[in-house]
């Protein structure tokens, strides 16, 4: 437990973003819902409608809303021009923005719905006109319960902001995301109890004003007005001024270790080439190939078959070159995106069981499967079996699984150590394949695509020969063994667990860079 | 305390201070109001009454254009009420009524103000502590919040908000209807007084014949949305103003012949 307090200093500027993010989406909420409640209260349609799309909006997981503002980005760039952000700030601002609507807007509409009908009549008889009334009377004996919901909508997005890791922007899930990840219990708890402890203080912040307003106190309703507008200052102001001059070289990763090392290791060769580096971590896996073509990111690592598949929309199987030549050709062609070259080794898909369970079974292949399948769980990280990976396989064999089952890639071989799973569709690279000791079954189909693993530039920075000569090395230099070494550091849970930075660093030395 | 009648049917008056002529309110297919017509002249106060849903309360709202009559036109000191400013036009027409409305968020001296606040004048405490002794209120009252008052103090509040813009003329709205019998009766004495040192012209809306007949100096009887009595209150107890007027006068005369029964020595209860 000692590392969790290790950890949290180090979380000030991810804590400063939070900040800024969840401020300005309640900030925006509530320019549009306060407005938005009055009108609905004139109106019995305005109010409906309002409550209604509010609703649905909530309905929608906060993962899925945060991811569909890319591409409704990316498509709105033709009205807005290519300066228009699709990753980061923005679409975290306005899915969150959505997601607080719902609370303040329900509130105000109930706090107006049920004020004293006499009180308002006294308002009219006492000749008020309608602005009066609305800031002498409505406004003020609302405000307790508008508050209430600003309450409520203000943990909610707390919390739902540690999910902007996932599109990009920096939060308080930067370390939840890695450490789940990496398995670093120390560093998702660290950032769980700074996004409570945020959530907490302001829910306590907003509840004195709230009481501050319903017992007419004043000096606890500017109080606590003044603690919040002094933490969100400080927040902004820890966050530097927006729009530096120069940006940054920016660093995407998938959600897995292997990324995570990667974009240490580049970014530590980028830092010593004298390039400011951010990262961005836990991207969605569909997320990034676009984020690079629209040079949201600026350096990314991606596979072969991923590519292929995903984005030339190819089943055909070419073989191991042809398919990258095509690829790094298809790339420069259709997005200015440069593929450097391959790093060396290949993060494919295979399929693993327990040496134990396929001695049993009598299964050495894909092919030996198909007669015992039926019988038994597959399990696949969770888009495994919406991939054309899987459907190849899939109809190349004529395999038809008893069961599928989705785990987080670091949970699958806990899973299959635990029997929830008897097949998993394992990375060749992972190095608990080798730890635990497991049977890759062959594909005597060739069914499956390779992986080699492609280092990626953005358009922005696809000519700059700083970044070119200082990568260039990597070219060819990672082989799968000491992948697999690498991975395996982070992902174990004793002793000799490392840190993703760790990793890279004795990644570099044993690969001689 | 009954009065004599300032002039029977107003017709001598050369200018009635309100006037409906012919105003009809209609809520989609209920008429509230259908047709009514009369005169109200300055200094006199008029009790309303009607049995729940006549439309005296809806016609009484026409004055301060609360409701707006879907035909016929009310005016005001000679002007049609809908062609005046609604918030100019309620400063000028105190209105009391049942619910009686206090701002919960406004202290006492708030309450009482507003309405010169909302016209831009700032009450000064001796304005504030003068109008809530003509309501028989403790002037240290002024600093407290509407909670902490008894019902009767609080719609003794609502009087006195009425009362501060110096209005030309009190519409009441069931003012006293939920107070308790004996508050009910003293603020009404109260009231009755205020209207004669105040020089005020009052319309007040009960559904209490006994309380109309007591206060006012000319009764209006509403039913089913017309006007089917105007008389003064000996004229109505001696048997004018028709079956409906004479079915409400009933009430509040039997129960005191009752009482009076009950007081006789040796007399059997009815």
């Amino acid at each position: 437990m000692r590392a969790i307090w290790d950890i949290l200093p180090g979380l000030g500027d991810k804590l400063a973003a939070h900040v800024a993010l969840s401020a300005s989406a309640i900030g925006l909420a509530m320019l549009i819902a306060l407005p938005l409640a009055v009108w609905a209260g004139r109106s019995p349609v305005v109010s409906r409608l309002a409550l209604s799309l509010a609703s649905l909006v909530q309905t929608i997981p906060a993962l899925a809303l945060l991811a569909l503002f890319f591409p409704l980005l990316l498509s709105l760039r033709a009205v807005f021009g290519e300066g228009l952000p699709t990753l980061g700030f923005l679409p975290a601002l306005m899915a969150l923005t959505l997601y607080a609507l719902l609370p303040i807007l329900r509130n105000a509409v109930t706090a107006q719905a049920n004020l004293d009908p006499g009180v308002l009549e006294a308002a009219d008889g006492v000749g008020m006109t309608k602005w009066q009334r609305l800031t002498l009377v409505e406004a003020p004996l609302a405000a307790p319960f508008i508050m209430a919901g600003i309450r409520t909508a203000s943990v909610w997005t707390i919390g739902a902001a540690t999910l902007a890791t996932t599109i990009g922007q920096p939060s308080l899930g930067d370390p939840i995301f890695a450490g789940l990840q990496t398995q670093n219990w120390a560093l998702v708890l660290a950032g769980c109890l700074a996004s409570a402890g945020l959530a907490l203080a302001a829910d306590n912040l907003l509840w004195v004003i709230e009481v501050g307003l319903s017992r007419r106190a004043r000096w606890m309703t500017f109080g606590g007005m003044a603690v919040v507008a002094l933490g969100i200052a400080a927040a902004l102001w820890g966050q530097g001024a927006p729009g530096d001059a120069k940006r940054p070289v920016v660093i995407a990763a998938k959600q897995f270790s292997e990324q995570y090392i990667l974009a240490k290791l580049i970014g530590s060769r980028l830092e010593a080439a004298g390039y400011a580096v951010e990262y961005r971590d836990g991207l969605g896996s569909a997320v990034v190939h676009s984020a690079l073509a629209s040079s949201s990111v600026d350096i990314a690592v991606d596979y072969t078959g991923t590519i292929w598949a995903n984005y030339l929309k190819r089943t055909d199987n070419p073989g191991r070159e042809a398919m990258y030549a095509t690829i790094r050709d298809w790339e420069m062609r259709e997005n200015g995106v440069r593929v450097l070259g391959r790093l060396g080794f290949e993060n494919a898909y295979a399929f693993a069981m327990r040496q134990d369970r396929a001695a049993a079974l009598g299964v050495a292949s894909l092919a030996d499967l198909v007669a015992v399948a039926p019988r038994l769980t597959v399990g696949g990280d969770p888009e495994f079996f919406e991939r054309p990976e899987w459907i190849a396989v899939r109809d190349a064999y004529g395999l038809s699984f008893g069961r599928t089952r989705n785990f987080a890639p670091t949970f699958m071989y806990n899973a299959l150590a635990s029997g929830e799973a008897d097949v998993i569709s394992a990375y060749t690279s992972d190095g608990r394949i080798a730890a635990d000791r497991l049977l890759v079954l062959a594909d005597p189909e060739g069914a499956l695509p390779s992986y080699d693993a492609l280092l990626m530039l953005s358009p922005r920075i696809a000519g700059d020969a700083g970044v070119i000569a200082a990568l260039r090395p990597l070219i060819g230099a990672i082989g799968v063994e000491a992948m697999r070494e690498a991975n395996f550091a982070v992902d174990r849970e004793d002793a000799g667990k490392r840190t993703p930075r760790q990793a890279a660093q004795e990644l570099a030395r044993k690969s001689g860079l | 305390m009954p009065r004599t009648p300032l002039i029977g049917q107003a017709m001598a008056t050369p200018q009635p201070l309100l006037r409906f002529e012919a105003v009809t309110c209609r809520f989609g297919e209920i008429v509230a109001v259908g047709g009514v017509t009369c005169d109200i002249a300055p200094g006199g106060f008029v009790a309303l009454v009607g049995a729940s849903g006549s439309g005296k309360s809806t016609l009484l709202k026409t004055v301060n254009t609360l409701v707006a009559p879907t035909g016929g036109r009310v005016l005001f000191g000679g002007e049609d009420v809908t062609t005046l400013a609604p918030a100019r036009l309620r400063r000028r027409v105190g209105y009391v009524f049942q619910g009686i409305g206090l701002f919960p968020h406004f202290s006492v001296a708030e309450n009482v103000g507003i309405g010169p606040r909302l016209a831009g004048e700032k009450l000064p405490p001796e304005r504030i502590a003068e109008l809530l002794r003509l309501v028989e209120l403790d002037p240290a009252l002024a600093a407290r919040m509407p909670d902490e008052l008894s019902g009767g103090q609080r719609q003794r509040v609502g009087v006195a908000r009425a009362l501060a813009g110096g209005p030309e003329l009190l519409i009441m709205d069931e003012p006293f209807g939920a107070l308790d019998p004996l508050t009910r009766d003293a603020l009404g004495r109260k009231v009755r007084e205020l209207h004669e040192t105040l020089g005020l012209t009052t319309v007040m809306v009960t559904h209490d014949m006994a309380e109309a007949l007591l206060l006012a100096d000319r009764v209006l009887v509403m039913d089913a949305g017309a006007l089917v009595a105007d008389a003064a209150p000996r004229a109505l107890l001696a048997g004018e103003g028709g079956p409906v007027a004479q079915r409400l006068a009933s009430v509040p005369r039997e129960q005191a012949e009752r009482l009076a029964a009950m007081e006789t020595p040796g007399a059997r209860r009815a």
